[in-house]
């Protein structure tokens, strides 16, 4: 032991740091910051140390080739030995840190944290937020699949509409005229160096700031932050009912980062790492593109706005968000803490976090998209064509033939992009239904070019058919009364 | 550095430290200058792909293969590769569009890209619309806007016909804010 200790003396000696660590490590905290609640800032470190290192372990075989990068991913699943295991560490382990960083930065909201004197604090935060997004983007990317390719092309349209340089930018994102070699490579360079170097600086200052002005103490409601009073109390706060951080408070820390380690290798070692999908090979078009968990409301969002709203909603949306993070701290830097006395600050999380959510679980279902292999698969139902005239039947052709449930299901089978025709001639009257199908709108597209007119009658027909037993067709009055005056009533309605 | 302030009553002094300070502003002003001198190719490297890209530098004409491969009223894929590559590219160079033969000479070559996000778009005969699996967007046959989130019609490439093979005017990926394949949209006197 006293060799031991020697060695360590002769190293303190040459470092000096033994007395600075003993002091961070015994610095008084509020007793009832030692709080579950307290645990997801150490938690984001945790899981960004994890990372680094899966991270590190993926470079030693992974080839940032737009040739082979798909590849050496097949060789990491299915010839390195673990490869799969790391890859999925890697995979899950960056689902936990965006997951991780949200509810560290909604806790700190609701806590007050961000409030004088930590303003810094926060500002740091917002940027390491946006860090972690953008690694959550970029190792998207790396794994240059059939997803990662298109979700580049999607971030080079969504880039090319700034103003005037909207193709500059576009260009110097791919590093070329198409997503190519150079893209991956420009994204490697961002994934493993500028991005995780920024984030090292920016932890690195995130935790020197928590240490030197304390952690927020527990939010007392009616316990008011005044800039000019503030700092005394909390430091009146940490003498008369402090514990020091090592070991009062750290041990909750300890526990929930090994239980988040432990939570990331069950997911990797049961669900297995994330694809790669198909080869980046732009010729094969037959795809259905999808960005990873955290991208999935942006995706469902991007499918839900006005098109005329998209490039307004896309390049001054972020920006807003941005700027409102950074200045919230400075629009609301003293007053209230406590969450209990501040219903708008609830408000706001819950109705952001129902908003994201709803956007989640709809991008899980893309209603919205057609179905594009409906035509040949799903034959309209017998019971549909029961009792029908010929002409009835042929429409009921006509309906399947021109792939009609891609977008609107008939018996609970077909597309959602338009809506379900089982009951469509309660809705609309036969006039109605040739003009919808021969000019569409509503955002359906136009039949009219595509159906000779013999097709439009025979397909009006069998829609016409299509009600429930109990309810009769739409009819438009006015139009039978000047039938019945012009010539002998036709094809009565039962 | 306070000591520069100080009045001249220690000229011997003074003058040490402000030959020093000289000297330090003259290091300064050296590092910028050196930073200057590499700052130079560093920032011309990180533009290159931008500055390239001026004036067309990555479009040229493409073959895409025999007119008669492409039957009249009929829209097919074709694939061409792309005229700029890198040696690191694998696949990524291989690109796909729509052919669709109109009649005779008249084409329409429409990017696989969607006008709204570059997703690629898929051509459907029975129902003779372009569909787009991402967001939901959709084209008529003459690739004009259906439905769905786009703003626009589908990117058309400019053709020519030489020698009874269709050739395209391509290299570059059509985005929305940069729709280079139907910037030079003046048909050619083929038909």
């Amino acid at each position: 032991m006293r060799v031991i200790k020697k060695i360590g003396e002769w190293f303190d000696h040459r470092l000096q740091l033994a007395a600075p660590i003993r002091e961070a490590a015994g610095h008084p905290v509020p007793r009832n910051t030692a709080s579950w609640f307290y645990v997801f800032g150490s938690a984001a470190l945790t899981v960004f140390i994890l990372q680094l290192v899966t991270g590190i372990l993926l470079a030693l075989i992974y080839v940032p080739s737009a040739g082979e990068a798909w590849s050496s991913l097949q060789a990491l699943n299915h010839q390195v030995a673990l490869g799969w295991f790391i890859r999925a560490m890697h995979g899950w382990g960056s689902n936990f840190m965006v997951a991780i960083v949200l509810i560290h930065m909604v806790q700190v909201f609701l806590f007050g944290a961000y409030k004088f004197p930590r303003e810094l604090t926060w500002i740091i935060g917002v940027f390491l937020l946006l860090m972690t997004l953008g690694m959550a983007f970029s190792g998207q990317v790396l794994r240059f699949d059939q997803d990662a390719y298109w979700g580049l092309g999607i971030g080079a349209s969504i880039a090319s509409r700034v103003p005037i340089l909207g193709p500059f930018i576009v260009k110097l994102m791919l590093g070329g005229p198409i997503i190519a070699g150079a893209t991956l490579s420009r994204f490697f360079a961002l994934h493993v160096f500028v991005i995780p170097g920024l984030l090292i600086a920016f932890v690195s200052l995130h935790v020197l700031m928590v240490l030197k002005l304390g952690i927020n103490e527990w939010p007392m409601p009616g316990r008011i932050v005044k800039r000019a009073t503030y700092e005394a109390e909390y430091h009146d706060l940490t003498r008369n009912d402090g514990e020091p951080f090592v070991p009062y408070a750290i041990w909750k820390d300890m526990f929930f980062a090994a239980f988040i380690i432990l939570a990331v290798a069950a997911c990797a070692y049961y669900l297995g790492p994330f694809g790669p999908t198909g080869q980046p090979d732009p010729t094969i078009i037959q795809t259905a593109p999808k960005p990873d968990y955290f991208f999935l409301w942006l995706y469902a969002l991007l499918s839900l706005l006005p098109p005329s709203l998209e490039t307004p909603f896309l390049l001054i949306g972020p920006v807003l968000v941005i700027v409102g993070l950074l200045l919230l701290p400075f629009l609301s830097g003293e007053g209230e803490k406590s969450w209990k006395r501040r219903p708008i600050a609830v408000i706001t999380v819950l109705l952001i976090a129902i908003t994201l959510g709803t956007f989640t679980r709809m991008a899980q279902f893309t209603p919205w998209s057609p179905h594009m292999s409906a035509w040949s698969g799903d034959p309209v139902p017998d019971r549909y064509i029961h009792g029908t005239t010929a002409l009835e039947r042929q429409g009921a052709l006509v309906f399947q033939v021109k792939q009609c449930r891609n977008c609107h299901s008939l018996g609970n089978t077909g597309g959602q992009r338009g809506p379900a025709l089982d009951s469509v001639a309660v809705r609309l009257t036969q006039d109605q239904l040739i003009r919808q199908v021969i000019q569409g709108g509503g955002n359906m597209p136009a039949y009219g070019n595509n159906l000779s007119p013999a097709e439009t009658t025979a397909l009006v027909a069998f829609l016409e058919t299509l009600h429930p037993a109990t309810q009769s067709p739409a009819r438009d009055a006015a139009r039978d009364m000047v039938l019945s005056e012009s010539k002998p009533k036709s094809a009565a309605q039962p | 550095m306070k000591m520069t302030t100080k009045p001249v009553t220690v000229p011997p002094t003074d003058r040490t430290l402000s030959r020093r300070s000289f000297f330090m502003k003259l290091g300064i002003l050296f590092n910028a200058f050196a930073a200057m001198v590499v700052a130079v190719p560093v920032v011309r490297f990180l533009l290159s792909s931008v500055a390239r890209g001026q004036a067309k530098g990555y479009l040229s004409w493409v073959r895409l293969g025999d007119v008669t491969n492409f039957p009249e009223g009929q829209t097919r894929m074709a694939t061409f590769r792309n005229p700029f590559v890198m040696p690191t590219d694998g696949k990524t160079v291989d690109t796909a569009c729509w052919v669709r033969r109109v009649s005779g000479n008249e084409f329409q070559v429409f990017a696989i890209n969607c006008a709204h996000l570059g997703c690629p778009v898929r051509w459907f005969p029975q129902s003779g619309l372009f569909m787009c699996p991402c967001h939901g967007g959709a084209y008529y046959r003459d690739g004009s806007r259906a439905s769905g989130p786009p703003e626009r019609g589908l990117f058309e490439y400019p053709y020519k016909i030489e020698n009874g093979v269709l050739t395209i005017n391509a290299g570059q990926l059509p985005t929305p804010g940069d729709p280079v394949a139907s910037l030079s949209s003046e048909k050619p006197p083929c038909a």
